[in-house]
């Protein structure tokens, strides 16, 4: 019996390309992946924003109404409603002079009660440590 | 021997990232290392069948047929990714498997180590 820590390090701009949303996709299939493992054996993903990657975690965003798909926004927010840890670099915020209140912190909407996290980069830098595996989106 | 999960989210054409993946899982799998070779987004491209080699552009299906044949490689496309492009499963390149997300998790679990490339 076994859980392994994933680190999902996500530094891609929201909408540019399509890695950030698949590292919110593959971080979230974190609950089905018990099918393919042992009794006891589970993966717990870590979804951790840094750099450009911030900007992922910006709220009210509209791409349905302007690109007809999923906002990172929901995958984010489904992420906290799944008890999913998401931490956001401190440092890279106020670089881009984003308030916290511009961010999504809670799935409270939806009836999630686990909060992101806006930590400063040495806890991130942490948690690529401590974790199993890591992956950089 | 270890075993080697790699993932990768980049196209076979448009980035030398993918090249580089199947490059570094070939060089695994003559050390005699087992490689599980996953890829999501634009990367599963690489699993469509009847590609054409060009001068100008990578051509990976020939050494992709001889890892499969070593029996120490196995690579699996996210199935939704691939619907989503229009690839299907009788498009896939023989060898090829397609599971959801879970597969690569699941595989990450089980290896010693992982190469994760995301990004385009």
């Amino acid at each position: 019996m076994a859980t392994k820590k994933l680190g999902f390090i996500v530094k891609s701009l929201p909408y540019k390309t399509e890695a950030s949303r698949l590292a919110m996709t593959h971080a979230i299939a974190s609950q089905t992946v018990e099918i393919y493992l042992e009794d006891g054996d589970n993966v717990e993903p870590v979804v951790c924003f840094i750099g450009d990657g911030v900007l992922n975690c910006l709220r009210q965003q509209q791409a349905m109404k302007h690109y007809g798909v999923t906002s990172l926004e929901q995958h984010i927010k489904n992420g906290l409603l799944l008890d999913m840890k998401i931490m956001i670099c401190k440092e890279d915020i106020e670089r881009l002079g984003l308030k916290e209140d511009a961010l999504i912190l809670d799935a409270e909407d939806i009836g999630g009660e686990t909060k992101a996290e806006i930590v400063p980069y040495s806890e991130i830098q942490g948690v690529m440590e401590s974790v199993d595996h890591l992956l950089f989106c | 021997m270890g075993k080697l999960t790699i993932g990768c989210f980049a196209s076979l054409v448009g980035s030398l990232s993918l090249d580089f993946a199947v490059k570094l899982a070939e060089a695994a799998v003559k050390k005699g290392h087992d490689v599980d070779f996953w890829v999501s987004g634009n990367a599963t491209m690489l699993s469509k069948k009847g590609q054409k080699a060009f001068k100008d552009y990578s051509h990976l299906a020939k050494t992709l047929q001889e890892l499969f044949a070593t029996g120490k490689f196995q690579a699996t496309a996210c199935e939704a990714c691939a619907e989503a492009r229009g690839y299907h499963k009788e498009d896939t390149m023989e060898g090829w498997k397609r599971h959801s997300m879970d597969w690569y998790l699941a595989s990450c679990f089980k290896a010693d180590r992982v190469l994760h490339i995301g990004g385009d």
